[in-house]
């Protein structure tokens, strides 16, 4: 008996001790907040857009080398950062929800996918448009490109494999396996072009040295990957929201929360 | 501040306006699409719980 009632008073001490680190890992604790920071992250996202664009295409200087074409920098490197660093994120989440077992990190790396495939695609297709008048092809089989198309094809397959798995939980670790095995790609990307000799340029921007452009260009391509980060913000919040209703409809807090869903 | 001349100067990029504004409008497109897309998700969502919650009132009365 005494040693229930330690047991007991220590976990009482517990719980009135612990910070609640795990209160936002429940859905419906989650949903609200990801309701209230929605609109903050959309602005941001807004007005940061128009300034990338601003100074972008109307206060950064043409290139010397490469003309006005050099413009679609201000989307490509920002959509092609955001396709690998989303991809790590949901690598993250995939790996919490394969270890604690938790149905909210799942959702989160559910939710990032299309975001992550969309700006994979769109940093392939500038790429193609700048490739053609500075290299005279849309498309090389070199090292960056292709490994980034398999960045694509990673994003594709997470989100296919999901979608081929009736039982949320059981695709929830599949498509988790795919994202961890899959991570590998990112630094392959990364380094690619100093690892191999490829026809895409070098990085503009490295941790070592300063950067190899101007000022206004690479003002305007920050501000940029700053935008389309509170976008990826914005949009996932949005949709891992989607993603926790369609789960939990049948629970109690859905039933009953009414209009303020 | 502003680099360019006039309008014209700018639509025309140089030379280079396919590539630059294909990227752009590209770009601009299928961010808004997935706006769209997102939203008619949590319509959709949003409909069926409200079509639900219908359904057990009706059998409650």
């Amino acid at each position: 008996m005494a040693t229930a009632n330690i047991n007991s008073s220590i976990t009482a001490a517990n719980a009135t001790n612990r910070v609640h680190w795990f209160k936002y890992a429940a859905p419906n604790n989650f949903y609200f907040l990801a309701g209230r920071l929605i609109p903050w992250s959309a602005v941001v996202a807004a007005v940061l857009t128009v300034l990338g664009m601003i100074v972008g295409f109307l206060v950064a200087p043409t290139d010397f080398q490469q003309g006005d074409a050099y413009r679609i920098i201000f989307l490509h490197v920002p959509a092609a950062w955001m396709s690998m660093f989303i991809y790590v994120v949901m690598a993250f989440w995939s790996a919490i929800g394969l270890a604690f077992n938790t149905r909210l990190s799942s959702m989160m790396a559910s939710a990032l996918a299309p975001t992550g495939a969309l700006f994979t695609f769109l940093a392939l297709w500038t790429g193609a448009l700048w490739g053609r008048p500075t290299w005279g092809a849309w498309w090389v089989w070199d090292a960056r490109l292709t490994s980034e198309l398999i960045l694509l094809f990673l994003y594709i397959g997470f989100m296919a494999l999901q979608a081929s798995i009736d039982d949320v939980r059981r695709a929830d670790k599949a498509g988790a396996l795919i994202a961890l095995v899959g991570v590998i790609n990112v630094p392959i990307i990364y380094f690619s072009v100093q690892w191999w000799n490829t026809l895409h340029q070098g990085s503009s921007i490295n941790m070592k040295g300063a950067p190899t452009m101007a000022l206004t260009m690479l003002l305007g391509m920050l501000i940029m990957a700053l935008a389309f980060w509170a976008y990826t913000i914005a949009i996932t919040l949005y949709r891992v929201r989607c993603i926790v209703l369609e789960r939990e409809q049948q629970s109690d807090w859905v039933k009953t929360a009414g209009e303020i869903l | 501040m502003i680099y360019w001349h006039s309008v014209q100067d700018f639509i025309a990029m140089g030379g280079y306006a396919l590539y630059v504004w294909g990227s752009v409008l590209v770009v601009a497109a299928f961010l808004l699409a997935e706006i769209v897309s997102v939203r008619l998700r949590r319509r959709s969502v949003l409909d069926q719980i409200a079509h639900s919650g219908r359904a057990r009132q009706r059998r409650s009365v």
